[in-house]
Order: C-alpha cells, then structure tokens, then sequence
C-alpha cells in the first residue's frame, strides 16, 4: 500500500515516466540482464509471461494423465518405478512453475481455476490417448524430445525464475527422454508384435508432436514481442526443423519408419517433411481432440473430490492459530 | 495365448520373504493409482513418493525370494505370474483407496506397524533381511509422520472431513489383527532369530494409534472381530481386480521383454 502511495504520478508524467521505464527496461533485455520479480517491467512482459508459465504448468499437470494412464499396467517392476517417478516429476515441475509464475503477481488458486474453466491453454498434445505401452516410450522419446526442444533456450530466457525453473525442468526433461528411447529401443529389438506396436505409437504420434512447436512462423501471434523480450530466442519452424533434424537418425537407428513417405534431406542435411495438417491442431485447440472432454474432465474431478481435504487442512490451520493465540493470551 | 502361473516352493523364508514383497507390492500399487488424482499436487507428489518407496522395498524383497528359492523365478515373475490365491499380502493393504481419508487411515495403521516391525527385523540373523529392514525403516518413519499428520487435519478439520476419517477408521479396523498374527510357517523362522515376532509390537503399535486418533478428535471402535485370510491367499474380492489390471501386460505378451 505505502510503496504504492509513494509511486503515484498524475496524468502526462505518468505516460512520460513508463515511456523512460520502457526504454530502459528494453536496454536491459538487450544487454541479456535478468529481470527479476520485484523489477519494473512493463504490463504487457508480465501478462506474457503470466500465461506462458501458467500454460506450461498445466501442461505439466494435465501430461501426468496419458502417462499415469500405464503406471498401473507397466510391464515390469522396474519400468512402473521409472514411470510413477516420472510423472512425479512431472507434478514437481507444475509446482515449480506455479511457484514461478507466482511471482508475477497471480496465485495458484487464480491459475488452475482460469485452466479449470477453459480460459487458460494447456499443450494440445496431451489431448491424444495412450493406447499401448509403446506409446509411453514415443511420448518419452518424441514429446520430451520436442519440449526439450522449446526448453532448452528457455533457460536464456529474460524473466529470471522461469529461466532458472527451466534449467532444472531440462535437466529431468532429458532423463526422461532418454528413458522413453531405450523403452523404444527394447520394443524395437524384441518380437515383431513389440516392434509393430513401436511403428504404430510412431505413426500416430508423428504429426501431433511436429505440431507442438506451434503454427507456421507466418502464423504466430506472439512471436514478435516475445522475440523483442528475449522470451523467445528462436521461432517455430526454426526448432521444429532442428527436432526433425535430430530425430530422423534416432528413427532411423531404431529401425523405424517415419509417416512421411515424402519425406527427403536437403542439401544443406535438413530433413524437408510434408506440410503439417493445421486444421487438425485448429481442431484440437478448439476442444474436439479426441481427448480433451477426458482430460478437463479428470482434472475438474480431482480438484472437486480434493475440495474437502483442502478445506480441512484450511480449518485446522486455522485452529491451531486460534489455540496458540490462546495460549499465548495466557 | 496368455501366460500360466509359475510355481513357488514355498519354503519358510521364501514364504515370509513373498508375504513381506506382496505387502509392498500391494499397497505401493494402490497408492500408484492415485497418481493425477490427489486433493492436491504437493499430495499427489507424496503420495506417488511413499508409492515409489514401497515398490522399491517390494523389488529387493522379491529378489531376495528369489536368490533363496533358487528356481529361476525374479521379481517380475513374483510379481506378475501368480493368482489370487497365491499372493500373501495383507487383506488391509488390497482394499480399495476410497477417499482421500480411507487412503490416509490404512496407511496409517500398516506404516505405523511397519516402521515398528523393520525396527525389529533390523536385528534379524539373516543380513539380507536386516538391511531391508534397515533401508525400509527410514521410510516407514516418514510414512508415519506423514500419514499422522493427515489424521489429525482431517479429524481436527471440518465436520466433513471429520465424519469421513471416522468412518474409515470403522470400516479398516477389522483389517489390522492379521498385521499381528503368527502361523507355523513363521514361528520357526521366529524361534531361529530370522523373522520378527509382531505379538509384542501390538501394545506400542495401538499406544500410537490412540494418540493419535485421540489427538484427531476420533475414536477406535470397540469391535474386536477381526478379518485373516491374505497370508494364505484367501483374499478380498478387490485383489483379482488389481492383479488383473498390474498384470494384463505380462499375461497378454508372454515371454516378452519390456
């Protein structure tokens, strides 16, 4: 209240003033510093960010799903201890990023209720099933691989505690990607059923995950600001083509074949891939993806059968502060 | 094609060792179902934790089984190849998670046994067994806590909260004498040092308990009639359906390495 009585100016001074904050705030993004919470920083940067922290961890939190829909049926001891620590991870990383996305001045609470509502994203890949155990793996193998993708230049990124929860999300990020290749690898060097389950898991998830890295530069909307605020370092079709470009030889040495019989290496050694079918990620952002009914439907339901544990915890909590201001009293 | 049952030669200490997997195993399974569902995410990581906890107590013990067998058997086939009727783990432990409350009361009434039991086997002559038992212990104290913790909230909490813990406490309370309970196979194991007679851990175990409980505002019911069967294979109707689900994998791709 009192910081906010001191910073008060009128009118004209005030639009003068944050036009000086902005220009320098915009010299500091440029000489790579960090902005860091309790910083100036101009309405727009915080509301970007706000909704691309929070959308990751919804991502998080609604990717435990078609994970945590094998860890009851994984086919050994050791591969349901690797998955039940993996979405555990997971839910870490949801943490961490609430926590982050926290200090741009929203809570918790704010967040899932607007995710809970529908008014806020999550990553459209979580909205396709997982159907057999191979597709743990391709998940593993593919969607890590390509978050990693994102990730990675995320840790550069100029908001101060995303960069620094990123840092420590890629670093699990890569373990589990590793763990979902040789999950790969295992299928593919076993019977034929097993490899043919591998080759199916590919083929419907192929295209879903050239869609995570968003629409067709062209396309994007929130690219340019994002770029001029260091959130962003590279556009869309960059790192696609870059996780195309590294993913051919693992498909290859796995002895899988890509959905993409047109598919042809340039001069330059990129990996030219067929055009992507947008309507489709049109679709499933709109809410028709074949699972986006289950997905809000099993996050409503824990946040809902959770609400009088919530409210229990929140009763005694506030108990024990009467009980002790008593005691006190005393 | 589905895969057959192995056999197990059910020596003493195979037996006791398989008794002490399947409690793991069981119970680990249950709480792996939660995964995505909890009230909350720092529970939902709790509760995935003390999972990964028992699994992982459940694969050491299992192996052990194995070496001592000797048959060619290993974790994965204890774990996935035997029926209903040849698991031996604590009917307490394959009931249904229910509610947030009746998850936390049954952990509750086997951690608090647990961390008293490996205490006792720490001191097994059998070295593999004492540091299980040693390793395990450190976890079922915090399985405890945890689990204590969350009965005083829910009894202490609102009305709701406290009506669902209590009914829990009612409804699992028939479950907890077969945690204290000695056939022959075991009493030989006893006499010779191995195994951990759990008579005298009754008293301490029901001293936490009620302290507990009574701290939450709860009650323990006065019923003393008490269920058995698990140690033998005589189980809930619950079990089957878990096995089902943990095995299905296993049982459709025979032979299969994963």
């Amino acid at each position: 209240m009192y910081t906010q009585a001191l910073n008060s100016s009128d009118g004209e001074d005030r639009h003068v003033e944050d036009a000086a904050r902005a220009a320098q705030f915009q010299a500091r993004i440029d000489a790579e510093e960090r902005i860091e919470p309790n910083d100036w920083m101009p309405p727009a940067y915080r509301k970007t960010l706000t909704r691309q922290i929070s959308q990751h961890a919804h991502s998080e939190i609604v990717g435990m799903l078609p994970e945590g829909n094998w860890i009851t049926r994984a086919p050994s001891l050791r591969r349901k201890a690797a998955l039940l620590a993996k979405v555990q991870d997971e839910c870490g990383h949801g943490l961490y990023l609430y926590a982050a996305a926290e200090t741009l001045g929203s809570s918790r609470e704010e967040l899932v209720d607007a995710m809970l509502a529908g008014k806020a994203k999550y990553s459209s890949i979580f909205n396709y099933p997982t159907l057999t155990w191979a597709d743990i793996g391709t998940i593993g193998w593919l969607v890590d691989g390509a978050a990693i993708m994102n990730q990675i230049p995320l840790c550069r990124c100029s908001y101060g505690p995303y960069a620094r929860a990123m840092i420590r999300v890629c670093k699990e990020e890569s373990f589990h990607q590793r763990q979902g290749f040789e999950i790969m690898l295992t299928l593919c060097r076993g019977t034929d059923e097993q490899k043919a389950m591998a080759q199916d898991a590919l083929n419907r998830w192929w295209w879903p995950v050239l869609m995570m890295f968003g629409p067709p530069d062209q396309a994007s909307q929130h690219s340019d600001t994002s770029t001029k605020w260091k959130i962003k370092r590279f556009s869309n079709d960059e790192l696609r083509q870059k996780f195309v470009d590294a993913t051919v030889p693992q498909a290859q040495f796995l002895g899988l074949t890509i959905p993409d019989p047109a598919m042809k290496q340039n001069e330059a050694g990129n990996w030219e891939y067929s055009a992507i079918d947008w309507e489709e990620f049109k679709q499933v952002l709109a809410g028709n993806g074949p699972c986006n009914r289950d997905r809000m439907a099993a996050r409503r339901k824990a946040h809902e059968d959770g609400a009088w544990v919530r409210e229990a915890a929140m009763a005694y909590a506030a108990k024990r502060r009467q009980r002790a201001a008593l005691q006190a009293a005393e | 094609m589905t895969a057959a049952n192995i056999t197990v030669s059910e020596t003493p200490l195979v037996l006791y060792t398989l008794r002490r997997a399947d409690d793991a195993l069981i119970l680990g399974h249950r709480l792996s179902e939660w995964c995505g569902r909890a009230p909350m995410l720092e529970e939902d990581m709790a509760l995935a934790n003390t999972g990964l906890d028992l699994l992982g107590q459940a694969r050491e013990l299992y192996s052990y089984a194995a070496k001592v067998e000797g048959r060619g058997n290993d974790e994965d086939k204890f774990a996935y190849l035997r029926d209903v009727r040849q698991y031996r783990n604590l009917l307490l432990l394959e009931q249904p998670n229910g509610d947030f409350a009746r998850t936390i009361v049954r952990q509750f009434f086997y951690a608090t046994f647990a961390d008293l039991y490996w205490r006792a086997m720490m001191r097994s002559t059998d070295p593999t067994l004492a540091a299980i038992a040693a390793k395990s212990e450190k976890e079922s104290a915090y399985h405890v806590r945890h689990s204590s913790e969350w009965i005083i909230r829910l009894g202490d909490g609102t009305e709701e909260s406290h009506r669902r813990a209590q009914v829990a406490i009612d409804e699992l309370w028939a479950f907890t004498g077969e945690m204290f309970s000695v056939d022959d196979s075991e009493r030989g194991l006893i006499d010779a040092g191995i195994a951990v007679d759990p008579a005298p851990l009754r008293p301490p175990w029901l001293k936490t308990i009620s302290g507990v409980v009574d701290e939450a505002t709860l009650v323990l019911p006065n019923n003393d009639w008490m269920q058995q069967g698990g140690r033998s294979g005589r189980h809930s109707e619950h079990l089957g359906h878990l096995l089902s689900e943990l095995q299905s994998m296993q049982r459709s791709f025979p032979g299969s390495t994963w």
